[in-house]
């Protein structure tokens, strides 16, 4: 810290002791966490923030955020870090890193799985990477109401392209990224060759010609909140969603939505700690606690996603608030597991600019 | 017109008056000026690069852009990007080579991994070994290019343009051709957009303008409760309201108009864009043209009658011409906001519903390409200000009454 820092912090505290406050958690210290807002939000409080606030007498200061680096870079930028721990979608966790707006990780941060599995055994490959830990996997699924469909009813990734079988508008996130991988899914590439293939110009013309053939009955969306609200209002008869939205809107608002697992494309959120903060210490020792299998399973007790730790899967039970059993609706779980695809980050870091910019001009033609 | 001499207060008594819109003057300076300056200085300058590689660019610049670079080349490179990775820039440069060439970044990030862990014998082979496309003459080009200080690529893109390897100005490519279109589409939404809200406004300002003060009150609270309805809120009632199975074409339905199966999409396409940007901007057409038209006294309106001209000729020939200036302000202002408007199409637009706005956020959030969304921002601000320009010549700015 710099010396003018120091002299701010010092020239605070004498304030503070001048007014006769006393912050209660000086020696803990404080944190700022930062999540998504909604349910992960209430989900994360419960599960990890009021735990660690009990063990350790740190305080949370809760903040919420639409994801993206543009607040982190501008606080780096700046020299006013006031965050501290960031709740990060993976591209944003490896361009940050690049950017040199994140912490790196230590090697020695994370402790055993429970069956006492070394850290890089136990998290799924991948995971873990310079500037981030692996906190949950979240899916994007197929969904459907039962009342719009008469006779028989979707039940792979293909029936979301077939017209015929199925007619009617479909919801699709207003982006290129998993459209993609679903269109080369349904036109039968394996979920294993999906990004070799898009590797080329000619996949690429592929994945975009099968987008081609629904276009006209694309209904976009933009908010994971849209895709049940557009199937509630048979707005449209099938939408791409996240699951954990598709699990919200059953069991808290008992809708009848069904999920359709097939193809589903796996992504997962990290932990990240936003460069120059000067409660680094604090920080390690939440990304550490909030790391751990049982409060990785805490999580997926309060919202459908899963464990990024192998280890943390079989702890996970039913939904805390209802007393759901969980397993069914988590994507890692192996019934749902059959054909799924765990997005490739790192590919989409380096092609998402010109990918998007032949999908913007591809929607707009 | 001319000056009258000057019969104002002493020097001093101006001075102090001066003193009190100092704060105002740093204000903006502070808060519009300095960061509307750095923002657009990022369109065309981005000295990363250059400083992170300097031996290597300076090398490269006697470098005939076709064949391999040599060894001295190769080793400038190899020493440079091991000093960047030391120094967690290895990435950063990587994205900013990536810009250029998508697929770079890993290209850069495993040469500078090869040149700290792996050495070779010969610089070339190390950095080939850590990813083969340092054999390319594309990846040095791409790096040279990443490498000027000052450059013009950021607004090139933003008008769809790319140098080829020549060096020579072409068009991109159609299937990646989308900021111009998308900039005459978003003209064409806004000055849309401002026709509605003027055929809509002008008649409601004149009945508020015209109507006893008691009931003008309760008018224009009318028109004021909206505007202070967050934004979001107001989208999110015409999806209600216009969705397929939304109250409009529920009310269709039921009274018989349309069938049961042949619902109208009213929202997620244009339509749905027009109607709620309009009712978003409404107001802003509305204030300046009510304010203008109180001041109209009724009795030219009698004079034009009596002098002979009918109900038409004494609008078109009295009151539109006393009424521009709050008509032009009004435009004026829907079309700056709706310019630069992207919730709602985002919210309401479907596949059409993308506007200009939309990319410079994808630039400054997702892509964090600030240099190309300065660029595109930069666009933007010339094409108001050459509206702006246009609206000078033709009706006068200093005529403009906003309310």
């Amino acid at each position: 810290m710099s010396a003018s820092g120091l002299r701010r912090r010092g020239a605070a505290l004498a304030l503070l002791a001048a007014l006769g406050c006393s912050s209660g958690d000086g020696d803990a210290g404080s944190l700022t966490a930062v999540s998504w807002g909604g349910a992960m939000a209430r989900a994360v409080n419960k599960a990890q923030y009021e735990p660690f606030e009990a063990a350790t007498g740190v305080t949370i200061a809760r903040e919420d955020y639409n994801g993206g680096l543009a607040e982190i870079r501008t606080q780096v930028d700046t020299g006013n870090v006031h965050w501290d721990v960031v709740d990060l979608e993976t591209f944003d966790s490896l361009r940050g890193c690049d950017e040199g707006l994140l912490e790196l990780m230590p090697d020695d941060l994370l402790g055993p799985g429970e069956d006492g599995s070394a850290p890089a055994e136990d998290f799924w490959p991948g995971t873990i990477t310079d500037c981030g830990i692996g906190r949950i996997f979240y899916s994007t699924v197929l969904a459907y109401h039962p009342d719009r469909f008469s006779g028989e009813t979707p039940a792979t990734l293909g029936d979301f392209f077939d017209l015929e079988r199925f007619p009617g508008r479909r919801g699709m996130r207003r982006s290129p990224l998993v459209n993609l991988e679903f269109a080369l899914m349904a036109d039968g590439v394996a979920p294993e060759e999906v990004y070799a293939v898009l590797d080329t110009d000619a996949g690429m013309e592929r994945a975009f010609r099968k987008l081609d053939t629904i276009r006209d009955f694309v209904v976009w969306w933009e908010a994971g909140a849209q895709p049940p609200q557009m199937l509630a209002d048979a707005e449209v008869v099938l939408s791409t969603a996240y699951n954990g939205r598709i699990f919200n809107a059953q069991v808290a608002e008992n809708q009848p939505f069904v999920i359709i697992w097939d193809g589903q494309v796996l992504d997962f959120g990290q932990y990240g700690i936003v460069a120059g903060t000067p409660n680094l210490e604090v920080a390690l020792d939440f990304v550490r606690f909030a790391s751990t299998p049982e409060s990785m399973a805490r999580v997926s007790a309060e919202i459908a996603y899963s464990p990024v730790r192998r280890s943390a899967l079989p702890l996970v039970t039913t939904h805390r608030e209802t007393g759901v059993a969980m397993a069914p609706h988590l994507p890692t779980s192996p019934e749902n597991m059959g054909r799924a695809l765990v997005s490739d980050t790192r590919w989409w870091s380096e092609h998402l600019d010109e990918v998007n910019e032949r999908f913007s001009a591809w929607l707009a033609r | 017109m001319t000056e009258p001499r000057s019969v104002g207060p002493p020097a001093r008594a101006r001075l102090r008056a001066a003193g009190l819109t100092l704060p105002l003057v740093a204000f903006v300076g502070f808060s519009f000026l300095f960061p509307l300056g750095t923002m657009l200085s990022r369109s065309v300058y981005d000295p990363l690069v250059a400083g992170a590689l300097p031996e290597t660019l300076a090398l490269l610049e006697e470098w005939d852009g076709e064949t391999l670079p040599g060894e001295p080349v190769f080793a400038a490179a190899a020493r440079e990007l091991e000093t960047a990775l030391g120094d967690r820039l290895a990435g950063r440069l990587g994205g900013r080579v990536n810009r250029v060439a998508s697929g770079m970044r890993s290209v850069i990030v495993r040469g500078a991994r090869a040149a700290a862990e792996a050495p070779a014998a010969t610089a070339r082979e190390t950095l080939i070994g850590g990813d083969p496309a340092w054999g390319d003459p594309a990846t040095w080009r791409a790096i040279r290019t990443a490498g000027e200080r000052f450059t013009g690529r950021h607004y090139l893109r933003a008008l769809d343009l790319d140098r080829d390897a020549g060096g020579s100005i072409v068009r991109q490519p159609e299937e990646l051709r989308i900021y111009v279109p998308l900039l005459l589409r978003t003209l064409m939404v806004s000055g849309a957009v401002t026709l509605l809200c003027l055929l809509l406004g002008y008649p409601i300002a004149h009945l508020i303008a015209n109507a006893p003060p008691r009931r003008a009150r309760w008018l224009i609270l009318l028109v004021l409760v909206p505007f202070w309805t967050s934004l979001l809120v107001r989208t999110t009632a015409w999806i209600v309201l216009l969705q397929t199975h939304g109250v409009l074409n529920g009310l269709l339905v039921a009274l018989g108009i349309v069938a049961d199966d042949g619902r109208i999409a009213m929202i997620y396409n244009m339509t749905g864009t027009l109607v709620a940007m309009t009712h978003v901007l409404l107001p802003f057409m509305v204030l300046p043209l009510y304010s203008v038209m109180r001041t109209i006294p009724p009795h030219f309106m009698r004079a034009a009658s009596s002098l002979g001209a009918n109900r038409r000729q004494s609008f078109f020939r009295v009151y539109w011409p006393l009424t521009l200036p709050g008509t032009a302000a009004g435009s004026l202002l829907v079309f700056i906001l709706a310019i630069g408007y992207y919730i709602t199409p985002a919210l309401v637009g479907g596949s059409s519903g993308q506007l200009f706005s939309n990319m410079i956020a994808f630039h400054m959030q997702t892509s964090l390409n600030w240099g190309l969304a300065a660029a595109l921002g930069g666009i933007l601000f010339v094409a108001v200000g050459a509206l702006y320009v246009v609206y000078d010549r033709l009706v006068g700015a200093s005529s403009l009454r906003l309310g």
